[in-house]
């Protein structure tokens, strides 16, 4: 056992922490709404190779390890970094994985900086692909059209909705003509390719919605050091301190199960897709139950806009339901454990 | 990182796993359960005999010397099986604090005994007035010459029927604060003035209440200075804090995970496939995880040589409190068969599920309710001020 990241590791955390405490500071967090997208901050994630680290060198990348990013994601959630930087490496990932000239040609545009992709977790609906994550900024979509999987140049006739974590979210038409005439990058193994991204998906997601956890419950603790009511501060209530110490230990443990499961990615590849899940699931519970805890400990100062704790709050709920549900990522842990129901 | 235990931690495991087979039984887990008594004899001489019965220690001790990663792999698989280690744990709790405090002489008269799985050791903390605030403990111990006489009652000392020794706090001084006025013995408990009680619990476990009538004890068997009791207390305690039930719920899953595959619903349909099931199932995979790695990193810190603050306690609410809400989940999700009992012939899994249920809730009061874990974490770990 090994608890502690490497030095080199350490180094690469903070780095993107001194970046993240420079281009993500609440003041830019709030000005990047509602569209939820900082340029300066993503062309830093650029310059830093934040893209590129998530492929390896035959694409054109430095190669890090599930790990490395899941770290880095810590970063990104504890600083609530408003930048497709997960969708961003997820699509990557998934590029340089499908291989073939459409798909080695848009990895290399994207870790070029000249075009942004990003992945519909889902199918089209009705002509749509709805709430495409990244959507709003990204220039190309990649969509499973039946058994195949396509890209599609995102155009203006993009819708994009305000919503609750201020994220880039669009809905991106999508309708058969379009996906019938787009480009290909994989026919035939669309299913399992993106069920596969969306592995790197939870994990890494997991590790960003753990290091927003920790950070709200820092947010919570310092408000609870300094409140005064009935002549002492707040935290010595145990109705303050003890969900704190709760979300507290739930953040630990959220932490340590994402970067386990990104740790397995390579190192125990059988048991990592069912990891990722239990990881995303935990990890997104925890956020939930750690920003409400925090904002509610603030009264009625933490329902006001000026207090960060719901900035926190609301991008918790955003990041997880726009993946999915932590009770469906409970389910995926089971299909992934004992395989998927017969019925289904 | 490296979430892998090293291989020589898995050839111990390997190593208990055999041995288990070989000396635990559904007999005995049952004698266990039936009588309340997680302590065998037959059980500890094997163990003995293996040269485990406590094989963390030094070898010049007695021990097998292994790391705390090795006992973390060692401790995991005892505790899956339900193998009777109360008795020897807490035998092994108070001779590791003899070594650390005791007077020479107490070392040589007892810990050969403790290793040779030849005594018991029991911890007489609790009182009928003082569980959660042990410092606030009344059972009085008056010095007379080379002697000190107690008196008082002790709560829940578990095991206190077969002990031999009793770790008994007590007051020693009234004149000063709380914590400074207690004082450690160890107390032969096979002497007159001695009154022991049997207290039956929900889980089946048995504990007992203890009186101590003019109980008369040498003041060689006084464990650290006088009046400097706590200090004593907290090195015995700091073990105990980082307690952890992972195991525990690795046993729930392992039950539940069993009745699942081999039950069917009213159609004939296995269970496996039921939405509500397989979300209970996963909910425990995911809880049984995070107590692990709580767990475990407890273990790692020691082995780093990092001070464990709020880890310990961390390790024991998490694994605990999660351990009382997956089985109450599997109960429920198990349905009426979930009812029945523990060893009863008809019960899926041999009703460990429905034990688990009434097992759980004792691990979220003993070793330091949930509450008193909170605290700690709440003031050690998150710097908050002490609760008024
Ligand atoms: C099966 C079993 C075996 C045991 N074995 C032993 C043994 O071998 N030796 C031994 O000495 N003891 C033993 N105990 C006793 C155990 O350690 C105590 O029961 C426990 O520490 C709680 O003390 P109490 O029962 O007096 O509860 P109390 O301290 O009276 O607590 C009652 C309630 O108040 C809460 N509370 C108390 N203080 C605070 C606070 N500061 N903040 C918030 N809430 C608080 C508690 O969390 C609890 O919910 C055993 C108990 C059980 C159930």
């Amino acid at each position: 056992m090994e608890f502690r990241p490497s030095d080199e590791q350490l180094q690469l955390v903070s780095t993107f922490a001194a970046l993240y405490g420079k281009e993500s500071t609440p003041e830019r967090v709030r000005a990047a709404e509602p569209l939820g997208f900082d340029q300066q901050l993503w062309s830093q994630l650029l310059d830093m190779g934040a893209l590129s680290m998530a492929v390896d060198e035959e694409h054109g990348g430095w190669g890090a390890t599930a790990l490395d990013l899941a770290l880095v994601a810590e970063q990104h959630g504890r600083a609530l970094g408003s930048a497709p930087l997960i969708e961003s490496q997820v699509a990557c990932r998934l590029l340089a994985r499908a291989g073939g000239p459409v798909a080695t040609g848009l990895l290399e545009a994207v870790l070029a900086g000249e075009r942004m992709v990003t992945l519909s977790p889902r199918p089209p609906k009705a002509g749509w692909a709805l709430l495409v994550p990244a959507g709003a900024v990204a220039t190309d979509m990649m969509i499973r059209h039946g058994d195949t999987l396509v890209v599609v140049p995102i155009g203006d006739d993009r819708v994009i909705p305000e919503n609750v974590g201020s994220l880039p979210l669009a809905d991106v038409p999508a309708g058969e003509p379009v996906l019938a005439d787009a480009d290909v990058i994989l026919s035939g193994s669309a299913p399992e390719a993106i069920d596969l991204a969306l592995d790197d998906w939870l994990v890494l997601t997991a590790g960003a919605l753990a290091g927003m956890a920790e950070r709200a419950v820092e947010i919570g603790v310092a408000y609870a050091n300094e409140r005064e009511a009935f002549g002492q501060k707040i935290g010595a209530f145990q109705g303050v301190g003890h969900p704190l110490a709760d979300m507290a230990t739930a953040s630990a443990g959220a932490t340590l199960l994402a970067r386990e499961a990104a740790w397995a990615v390579a190192e125990e590849p059988g048991r990592s897709a069912q990891l990722a899940a239990m990881a995303f699931a935990f990890a997104a519970e925890t956020a939930r139950n750690a920003t409400d805890v925090a904002l509610h400990i603030h009264g009625g100062y933490g329902f006001m806009l000026e207090y960060d704790i719901q900035l926190y709050y609301r991008r918790s709920r955003a990041w997880t339901n726009v993946l999915m549900s932590p009770a469906k990522a409970v389910r995926r842990v089971a299909d992934k454990r004992y395989g998927p129901r017969k019925a289904s | 990182m490296d979430f892998r235990l090293r291989e020589s931690s898995e050839a111990r495991r390997a190593e208990v796993r055999a041995f288990l087979e070989e000396h635990m039984s559904l007999a005995l887990e049952e004698r266990v359960y039936r009588t309340g008594v997680s302590h065998d004899a037959a059980f500890t001489q094997a163990l003995v005999d293996r040269g485990w019965i406590a094989p963390s220690w030094p070898v010049e001790f007695g021990g097998q010397g292994l790391d705390p990663e090795e006992m973390v792999a060692v401790g995991e698989e005892l505790r899956l099986a339900d193998a009777p280690m109360y008795g020897i744990g807490t035998t092994n709790m108070v001779s590791a604090v003899i070594l650390a405090v005791g007077t020479d002489a107490q070392k040589t008269e007892i810990v050969p005994k403790a290793l040779a799985g030849e005594i018991v050791i029991v911890l007489g903390f609790s009182e009928p007035e003082a569980g959660s605030d042990l410092a606030a403990a009344v059972t009085r111990a008056e010095r007379d010459g080379d002697e000190w006489v107690i008196n008082g009652q002790k709560m829940f000392t578990t095991n206190a029927q077969i002990g031999d020794y009793a770790f008994l706090l007590a007051r020693t001084n009234t004149e000063v604060a709380k914590h400074k006025g207690l004082t450690m013995f160890l107390v032969p408990l096979d002497q007159p003035g001695v009154e022991i009680q049997a207290v039956f619990t929900l889980s089946g476990e048995r504990t007992n209440i203890v009186f101590y009538n003019d109980v008369r004890v040498s003041d060689a068997w006084r464990v650290g200075e006088v009046d400097g009791g706590w200090r004593t207390m907290t090195v015995a305690l700091t073990n105990e804090h980082a307690a952890g039930f992972a195991a525990v719920i690795d046993r729930l899953l392992v039950a539940a995970e069993s009745w699942a595959r081999e039950s069917t619903d009213d159609d004939g349909v296995s269970r496996m496939e039921d939405e509500t099931v397989r979300e209970a199932l996963g909910r425990t995979v995911i809880d049984l995880e995070v107590s692990r790695l709580l767990q475990r990193r407890v273990a790692w810190m020691a082995e780093a040589g990092e001070t464990v603050i709020a880890e310990g306690p961390m390790s024991k609410l998490f694994s605990s409190e999660a351990l009382k809400d997956r089985a109450q989940d599997m109960v429920e999700v198990v349905g009426p068969d979930a009812l029945r009992s523990y060893f009863d012939p008809s019960a899926p899994s041999h009703g460990v599920i429905e034990h688990m249920l009434r097992f759980s809730l004792g691990t979220t009061i003993y070793a330091g309710t949930s509450e008193i874990h909170r605290n700690m974490i709440a003031q050690r770990g998150l710097g908050l001020p002490r609760s008024g």
